[in-house]
């Protein structure tokens, strides 16, 4: 019995280690600077340089036009993560709401439309979807960036069944003392829904921050980059440089990921709960 | 549905017309464009559009290339499936038998579900690099001279390991809240029924995860079909002559790079297709499933 614990706990280890390692590595490599990594690879130990590296790689005008720095990519990646957030609570709280409070004709319609973009992700109609962006002519804007990302089903769903487990007796109650459907949505349904809201927020926020594909065919300017968007091209003129940067490439990759891993570690119950119930 | 509903004959029309306005604008428009320029040969020029018939689907699966990449595709698919699934299954099983410290594993452990695919494959690219990447000078131990980026096995080799680095988590989460989902009192009957842990885990625990695994199994192959784009991305760097890329990607090339409208939106049909099968038969089963609870 004692044996196969310490078998388990060495199997968690291992575990941990091949997970972490590489992000505790890309860490430890950008404190370091550019010459100490050409010269002896990645690094496991603090090298002191973790000021430098950051501020360089968030002040520094980088990319190939020379006008986007590390601080304007936090602040689009931020844009994108809270406006994709917030649109996608507004929306398909509205939409939700219709759907499970209203009685009427077209409904059921409604509820499938919006439902069927479930079945095609974003990456099968990317040209006709830029396309289309282009005739709107919503390129190299935060519009384009997020509002078309909101075109999914997902808030809605999770608001749908949220508000069916809502006991009728709410509505009833709130229509004895003449609260109309105004009233009773902002009164009664989104004080009740403050810790969905919020979890559906920090579920969203991650997935909006993580965004590449979209903003890749969106910004094609320079300050319109994101973090995640910006990773290849900047990553393509640090490393290609005389001496590779490889320290900044870590630290961009570090900024990269920190809010949502942060985000995720915090609120790890809420993110499993909303993960493992939403997806089914 | 509700028992008391209001009814109005315009407002539930209101609170919709947001999310419909940006469905339809968003998804349904390009969704239909891309079916109906698949049927059409553009010219490059931008002088008009012929109709062509099946002929842009046609040349898509004679082609050569088209079918190398498929082929890379399915293997691509099933061995990031089955290594992220099993390698996640272990840790999750572990973990759901450890007590003392759990905690602090499970955070560690799905950590790196919250980094984006293009970052992770920074951070691959860095480990396979040629001048300071470990892994590189690991294999050459073993007299492995690893090229990333420019020899094809060693480049899909350098893609399947940091998607399945990626993926890892996710099947961790919904393993391990499968595991925590099976009653106690069944868990004491099989430990009294069956000393050992593996027959055990063979004859009670697996049985009751197939439904989680099976659910997991559609969702890693829609996530190696179509989520490692970032990852590919950064590891071939546009440069995809001599690399490995998968058919999300040759979509991305062929419509952006090679300016093959027509041709990219047959492909996009093609995938649209793949991704209504898994769909449908994910639905399926979670329909049967319920039935069974």
């Amino acid at each position: 019995m004692h044996k196969t614990k310490v078998v388990d706990h060495l199997i968690l280890l291992f575990g941990v280690f091949i997970m972490m390692a590489p992000v505790v590595v890309a860490f430890m490599t950008s404190t370091h600077d550019a010459l100490d990594v050409h010269l002896h690879g990645l690094q496991v130990t603090w090298g002191g340089h973790f000021t430098d590296t950051y501020h360089e790689m968030l002040t520094k005008k980088g990319g190939f036009t020379g006008e986007v720095t590390g601080a304007r990519m936090v602040m689009n990646s931020f844009i994108l993560g809270v406006g994709f957030a917030v649109g996608k609570i507004v929306l398909s709280m509205l939409a939700a709401y219709a759907i499970v409070y209203f009685r009427f004709r077209m409904g059921v319609i409604f509820f499938w439309m919006i439902f069927t973009t479930l079945l095609l992700p974003l990456e099968v109609r990317i040209l006709p979807s830029y396309d289309v962006m282009t005739k709107l002519g919503l390129v190299n804007t935060y519009t384009g960036l997020i509002v078309p990302l909101l075109a999914s089903a997902t808030g809605t769903f999770f608001f749908r069944q949220f508000f069916k487990s809502v006991p009728d007796e709410l509505l009833e109650a709130a229509r004895i003392d003449g609260a109309g459907p105004f009233k009773f949505f902002i009164d009664i349904l989104v004080p009740l829904s403050k810790t969905m809201i919020a979890a559906i927020f920090i579920i969203m926020f991650v997935y909006g921050w993580n965004q590449y594909l979209w903003p890749m065919l969106m910004t094609n300017e320079e300050s319109f980059y994101t973090l995640v968007r910006g990773i290849k091209q900047i990553l393509l003129v640090w490393v290609g440089s005389q001496i590779p940067e490889y320290n900044q490439a870590f630290a961009l990759a570090i900024l990269a990921m920190l809010p949502p891993v942060l985000i995720v570690v915090i609120f790890q119950s809420w993110f499993i709960k909303g993960l493992t119930e939403s997806d089914k | 549905m509700k028992r008391v509903q209001f009814s109005s004959p315009y407002l539930p029309y209101l609170f919709l017309l947001p999310q419909m306005t940006v469905v339809f604008i968003f998804f349904y428009w390009p969704s239909v464009q891309a079916i109906q320029s698949s049927f059409y040969l553009e010219d490059p020029f931008g002088f008009g559009a012929t109709f062509v018939g099946f002929d842009n689907y046609l040349e898509a699966f004679k082609s050569s290339h088209y079918q190398q990449i498929a082929r890379f595709t399915v293997v691509f698919t099933i061995l990031v499936t089955v290594f992220s699934l099993s390698i996640g299954l272990l840790l999750a099983t572990t973990a759901d038998t450890v007590i003392r410290g759990s905690g602090p594993y499970k955070t560690l452990l799905i950590c790196v579900y919250a980094i984006a695919p293009p970052v992770a494959g920074l951070i691959g690219m860095m480990f396979f690099d040629q001048h300071i990447g470990p892994f590189v000078t690991m294999a050459a131990w073993f007299g492995w001279d690893m090229k990333v980026g420019i020899d094809y096995v060693d480049t899909a080799f350098a893609m399947i390991v940091v998607a399945v680095w990626k993926q890892i988590p996710y099947n961790f989460i919904f393993f391990l809240s499968g595991l925590q989902g099976i009653p106690v009192s069944v868990r004491e009957a099989a430990a009294i029924d069956n000393r050992s842990r593996l027959g055990r885990f063979r004859t009670v625990t697996l049985p009751l995860l197939a439904p989680t695994a099976f659910f997991l199994l559609i969702i890693n192959m829609t996530y190696s079909l179509f989520d490692t784009f970032g990852i590919i991305d950064v590891i071939v760097k546009d440069k995809a002559a001599n690399n490995p890329i998968t058919l999300v990607y040759k979509v991305y090339m062929d419509g952006f790079r090679g300016n093959d409208i027509g041709g990219s939106a047959a492909q996009s049909v093609i995938l649209m297709l793949i991704v209504l099968l898994l769909t449908v038969f994910q639905f399926r089963f979670i329909e049967r499933r319920v039935h069974y609870n």
